[in-house]
């Protein structure tokens, strides 16, 4: 597992139903790309966060595939339907296999 | 045998030259990348919108937001990186808006293309050059 993985993630905390809200995420994470070299030259190996998606309420919002193009504490902005109160959940998951995740409750008023 | 300068430059060349090929015969080609996301279908111009800056000074964080109203998936590639590929959005069910923003590296000046899928199989395109002043991809 990568060192010093943490989730910021940003949900309005109530909105009206069916609004469309804007999430931003980000998750600090080196994202080594597997072509950069060390000081003796050897090729440090790629470690990367290659997916990243957002639910609610077990629905699907977005799903991203990721490469090693995405920048170093990969930050993502997206919008949302909010039908009804409810909870957000996002996740991370690292190429060694770990998984990283979040959530957020959103009240609809 | 003496071992001159020469030879050890020489030398030194071509091991640097047999390591890049490896790499370069596993990293897909452009066309490959985007044939693979199209499966072959041809792509109309437009249908979706990329904005990307004109001159990123930092390739390392380049800021890109791509939008294609009614879009199931969009597909970002850089054709000047190492491996072109660089993400997937796929828009789910409660997707407000089928746009997103991030940001890519890019390894020097080139063209940033998005694709977007829409539901009925159809394709369109977008895309932009980036003019890089410091690349991001290190090596």
């Amino acid at each position: 597992m990568a060192k010093g993985v943490k989730p910021r993630v940003k949900v309005p905390k109530t909105a009206a139903a069916g609004d469309v809200i804007t999430i931003k995420t980000l998750i600090s994470h080196k994202m080594e790309s597997g072509n950069r070299k060390d000081s003796d030259g050897n090729k440090i190996p790629r470690s990367i966060i290659n997916r990243f998606t957002c639910d609610f309420n077990g629905e699907n919002v977005i799903d991203i595939t990721m490469e090693p193009a995405i920048s170093t504490n990969p930050f993502f902005e997206f919008k949302a339907k909010v039908p009804e109160s409810g909870e957000f959940k996002f996740t991370w998951y690292d190429d060694d296999g770990s998984v990283y995740e979040a959530s957020k409750e959103i009240a609809v008023s | 045998m003496k071992f001159t300068r020469r030879d050890a430059l020489a030398l030194g060349l071509g091991a640097t030259a047999a390591s890049f090929l490896p790499l370069r015969a596993m990293a897909a080609t452009t066309d490959e990348v985007i044939a693979a996301f199209t499966g072959g279908a041809d792509i109309a111009e437009g249908g979706v919108s990329l904005t990307a800056p004109e001159i990123a000074e930092n390739g390392n964080t380049v800021p890109v937001s791509v939008d294609a109203p009614g879009a199931a998936a969009i597909l970002l590639i850089a054709t000047g990186n190492p491996s072109p590929g660089v993400a997937t959005f796929n828009f789910g069910p409660l997707a407000g808006a089928q746009s997103a923003a991030t940001r890519i590296r890019l390894a020097g000046t080139q063209e940033v293309i998005a694709i977007a899928k829409m539901p009925d199989g159809s394709f369109g395109k977008a895309s932009q050059t980036v003019k890089v002043t410091i690349g991001g991809c290190g090596g």
